[in-house]
Parts: C-alpha cells; sequence; structure tokens
C-alpha cells in the first residue's frame, strides 16, 4: 500500500520522462506498481511513445546527417579554390530558380525549359523503347527458337557505352533531337527486353498447370496469367531502363546541344560558371531520384504478397 | 459394374535424358460412377503419374484411358483437378479464380448473371462466401484448399481428381477438410479419384482403396474393399472392426508386402 501511494507520488512529481540520451527503463517504474494495472499500461504507454520518438528521430536525423557531412566535404573541397562553395552555389541557385520559365530564344531559357526538354526526350525514347522492348521480351520468353536467335545479337550489342550509339543516330537521322532519342531508345531497351524475357520463363508451372487443366484458349492464357505473372519482372526492367535513360539523356545532351540539362552542364562548362554545373548535378539527381520512387510506387501497387 | 472411368492396360514411360524411365506398368482400373477411390503407395510408385493421366495432362505411351466412353486424349473441364498446391492465381480474388473456371465451361452457354450465380453456389458449398473477395494471400491454407476445390467442383466434372490435396496442411485442418469434402462428396454425388499417402484418410474417405506398387514399373498391387456406411464418424468408427481391419490391410501392404519387394 505504501509502495503504491508512493510510486503514485513519484508520478505526481515527475512529468513526463524526458528524451534523455539514457531514459530511466520503463520497467523500473512496472515493478514498482504491479499490483496497479493503470499505473502499469500508462507506464508502458510512455515507453511506446519514447520509442516512437527515438525512430523518427532516426529516421529524420541520420539522413539529414548524412547530407550535413556531404556539403561539409564540399565545403572543404572548395577552400583548395577550383570549385565553388556551398554559399557561392547558394547564390547562384537563387538566380536561376528565380526566373525559371525565361526564355530569350531558341538555345537560351529558364531551368523550367531545360527540365521539361531533358524529360521529353526520355519519355519519347524511354516510351519507344517500352513499345518495342516489352513485346519482344515476351515472344524472346515464349518462344526458345527466338530467344536462341536473339541472344548472341543482345549479348553483342549490350555492352555498348550509349555515346557510342550517337554518331550513328545523327547520321541517320539528321539530327541532334532524333539522334539523341535514338540514342535513349537503344541503350535503355535491354533492361526490358531481358527481364521481360526472364519473366516469361519463370512463370511458376503451377499457374500453367491451372491453364492446360482448366484448357484455357491462348489469350486467355496471356491476360490472365502469362501477363499479371510476368508484369513485377516487365516494372523492374522499366525501371532500370529508366535509370540509363536519365543516365544517357544528360551525355547525349552534351554531345548534341539545344536545350536541356545536359547541354546546360556543357554550356556552363564553356562559360566556366562553375556554380551552375553543381546547381545542374543536383538537379539531374534530384529527378533522377524521383523517377526512381514513382516507379517503385506504381511496382508496390502491383504486388500481391 | 459399370464403368464410368476406365483405365486398361496404362502403362507410361518417360524419355530423360537418362533414358527410359517407365513409371507404370500395365495399369487396369474400373471406377463406378459416384465412387470415392483413393490411390496410395509409397513415394514414387506413380501414383500422381496415374493421376495425371486420367487428368489427359499426359498420354499414356501404352494403354487407353475412357471416360463416359470417350477416350481421354487431353486435359478439359469434364475432369476437375485439385492440385497439392491449391494452385490460385494470386493477382485474381477467390470469387475470380473460380468465375475463371466457371466461364471456361459454362461462358458460352449462360448468360454473366448465371455465371456469377454458378460462383456464389461454389463458394458457399465450401463455405467461404465471406471469402469471396479476398486475395490468396488473405486466407489460409485450408481455406486456399477449399477454394482449389470449388473451383474444380464449379465446373460440374465428371470425375474430380484430386492429388494430395490436404498434404500440405495441419492434421487438424487436414481433418476438418476431410469431413467437409465427404460432405461435399455425398452432397454432389460426384465421382473423386484421391492420391494421397495417409493411411487413415485412405480408408476414412474411400470406397475402395487401391494400393500401387512400388515404382518404376508400378502395377496395382492390390485393393481393399471400405465397406462401411456413410456418413462416417471418424469418432465412431475408430472401434469399428471393419474399419480397423480395412486400415491394417493397407498398412500390410505398405509396410510389409512392398517392403520385401523393394529389398
Amino acid at each position: 500500500m505504501a509502495n503504491r501511494a508512493a510510486a503514485n507520488a513519484l508520478r505526481l512529481i515527475e512529468p513526463t520522462p524526458p528524451v534523455a540520451p539514457v531514459p530511466a527503463h520503463p520497467s523500473a517504474v512496472t515493478l514498482a506498481a504491479a499490483a496497479d494495472r493503470s499505473v502499469a499500461t500508462s507506464a508502458l504507454d510512455d515507453a511506446r511513445k519514447l520509442r516512437q520518438r527515438q525512430e523518427t528521430l532516426a529516421r529524420i536525423v541520420a539522413p539529414a546527417l548524412g547530407l550535413l557531412v556531404f556539403v561539409a566535404i564540399w565545403y572543404a573541397v572548395s577552400l583548395q579554390g577550383s570549385i565553388p562553395g556551398p554559399a557561392k552555389t547558394w547564390t547562384a541557385a537563387k538566380e536561376v530558380f528565380g526566373n525559371p520559365f525565361y526564355d530569350n530564344g531558341p538555345n537560351d531559357k529558364g531551368i523550367a525549359w531545360k527540365i521539361g526538354a531533358s524529360l521529353g526526350r526520355v519519355g519519347t525514347g524511354f516510351g519507344l523503347a517500352a513499345l518495342v522492348g516489352i513485346p519482344l521480351g515476351f515472344m524472346i520468353g515464349r518462344f526458345t527458337f527466338l530467344r536462341r536467335m536473339a541472344e548472341p545479337v543482345i549479348g553483342l550489342l549490350r555492352p555498348v557505352s550509349p555515346l557510342a550509339w550517337l554518331p550513328i543516330g545523327l547520321l541517320v537521322f539528321k539530327g541532334a533531337h532524333p539522334a539523341a532519342i535514338w540514342t535513349i531508345f537503344i541503350s535503355s531497351i535491354w533492361p526490358m527486353i531481358i527481364n521481360t524475357a526472364v519473366g516469361v520463363q519463370r512463370v511458376p508451372s503451377d499457374y500453367l498447370n491451372v491453364a492446360r487443366a482448366l484448357s484455357l484458349p491462348e489469350w486467355k492464357v496471356f491476360t490472365k496469367i502469362l501477363f499479371p505473372a510476368v508484369l513485377p519482372y516487365m516494372l523492374t526492367g522499366v525501371r532500370l531502363s529508366m535509370g540509363v535513360a536519365w543516365l544517357v539523356i544528360v551525355a547525349a545532351e552534351m554531345l548534341t546541344g539545344g536545350v536541356g540539362l545536359g547541354f546546360w552542364v556543357w554550356d556552363e562548362w564553356n562559360n566556366l560558371k562553375v556554380e551552375n554545373i553543381i546547381i545542374a548535378i543536383f538537379v539531374i539527381g534530384a529527378i533522377g531520384l524521383a523517377l526512381e520512387h514513382l516507379l517503385l510506387l506504381l511496382a508496390k501497387r502491383w504486388q500481391y504478397d | 459394374m459399370e464403368q464410368y472411368l476406365k483405365i486398361e492396360n496404362v502403362g507410361m514411360t518417360f524419355h530423360t535424358r537418362k533414358g527410359r524411365f517407365t513409371a507404370l506398368d500395365d495399369v487396369s482400373l474400373d471406377i463406378r460412377k459416384g465412387e470415392f477411390v483413393t490411390l496410395i503407395g509409397h513415394s514414387g510408385c506413380g501414383k500422381s503419374t496415374l493421376l495425371n493421366l486420367m487428368a489427359g495432362l499426359d498420354v499414356p505411351t501404352s494403354g487407353y484411358i475412357f471416360l463416359s466412353g470417350r477416350q481421354v486424349l487431353g486435359p478439359g473441364p469434364d475432369r476437375g483437378m485439385v492440385f497439392q498446391n491449391h494452385s490460385l492465381l494470386p493477382w485474381l480474388t477467390c470469387f475470380e479464380n473460380i468465375y475463371l473456371a466457371v466461364e471456361r465451361v459454362f461462358g458460352g452457354s449462360e448468360s454473366k448473371p448465371h455465371l456469377v450465380g454458378r460462383t456464389h453456389e461454389a463458394l458457399k458449398l465450401v463455405q467461404l462466401a465471406h471469402a469471396a473477395d479476398k486475395r490468396p494471400h488473405e486466407i489460409s491454407g485450408g481455406m486456399k484448399q477449399r477454394v482449389g476445390i470449388a473451383r474444380a467442383l464449379a465446373m460440374e466434372p465428371k470425375v474430380l481428381l484430386m492429388d494430395e490435396p490436404f498434404g500440405a496442411l495441419d492434421a487438424l485442418t487436414r481433418a476438418h477438410l476431410q469431413d467437409e469434402l465427404m460432405a461435399i462428396v455425398s452432397a454432389t454425388g460426384s465421382t473423386v479419384v484421391m492420391v494421397t499417402h495417409d493411411v487413415d484418410e485412405a480408408v476414412l474417405l474411400a470406397d475402395r482403396v487401391v494400393m500401387m506398387t512400388n515404382g518404376p514399373a508400378a502395377r496395382i498391387g492390390d485393393i481393399v474393399e471400405v465397406d462401411l456406411p456413410r456418413p462416417r464418424d471418424r469418432l465412431k468408427l475408430v472401434g469399428d472392426p471393419r474399419y480397423v481391419a480395412a486400415r491394417k490391410a493397407v498398412l500390410e501392404f505398405l509396410y510389409q508386402k512392398q517392403i520385401k519387394h523393394a529389398a
């Protein structure tokens, strides 16, 4: 009785447990008030809230710390003199993003237009690659003969650097814009073909047995069994392809000129406006991250386990 | 004896990379309409092969299989197959999984509301009406297997072929599903051929227990008639001399006669 009163008194005096590096172990309170269930449960509540707070901090603090370290390293390198530091870059960034939609002619437009142009090219090249690559992947996965036909060609062309494809694009399509799209197409098509083909080959025989036991017609097998089973593999291929496409567009634009993020990098290198190069790097990275996350969300939508 | 499902001198030889492998050698069996037959034997005795031949998933290398007078040459909805892995499509709900089968069989001749009605009936038969809109990963193993049975029955097949349907389930669920299966089969009057490893299950459910010799080149070793009245209550049967005798016969075949032959 006296113990319980003392425990209750302690709780009145002591406010909610502080967020200290080494908090009092909650079981100390529960042991002291073992007979009083209401005290015990509220102590467990406090423990849970504390753990939740610690988890949130970890999820926010750790990444923030990582970025801080990165900026610190950047600052340290900038002291050497060859590249501008965070402060200078921030000032330049305010200027760049201050007027994102300006239009001073065909080759001098604001950051929003640059991003739009690059995304547009990626979208077209990637879209074409998907249109060609995914059906091709299905056929290669389904028919062994086609797979054996395609294997040497895919093996030969896949490791080729996208930049080596660019001159061919310029020669055939006679323009920087279509050449860039061609380069994205030929560089990003491989993951979609290969992953889709693997997906088709990996459809569990259980499901195909169901198709046989029900003697479903071929097109029903495709829509109800093959396509949904291959979808996760296909989406992985799409994600990989998107990553490649985004990498390639920057490189391709550097060499072809026009309006775009890649050309901006090259242009500002020629103007020696290094702050803008660094800004471009951040923008390219941020957009790449956003695209990846978008596709991840899409992939999760179609997971059924 | 009316020959509903007739298996006549069936043999099955597979051509593998290591040469020819004879799974079955001269199997003959006549199954009556409405009969419940269990196939039992040691692993590798060709039970599943025989079932697949009945289902038409394979064609026998020798001999013939007739169902209701017509030769079985390929798979078809007149034979409802229940697999050991429930084989439910994970991207479809339970309702849609069954509807797929119903549409395949009756889609050409019946209207959509009719098909939907059939699907709901099948779900009610296995007492899973409440799980119609759930996906397979949201239900338990026993429930998945019930949906598999419902899918097979919804096609109104001439014969229900079950390949160790309860093998992947725990003992309690298995017992529950065995009772449910007996109730369903007596309600629908289905002809059933079931492959099992479990001696008690084989004797409890069957009218006849077909025991196969050891593979390779397996054949039918012996058949035990289980002449017990239905409905069968497992608790009451424990002491029944006919049940005990049948069980003893199966056990002796499996663990005495077959062991000797294997040696």
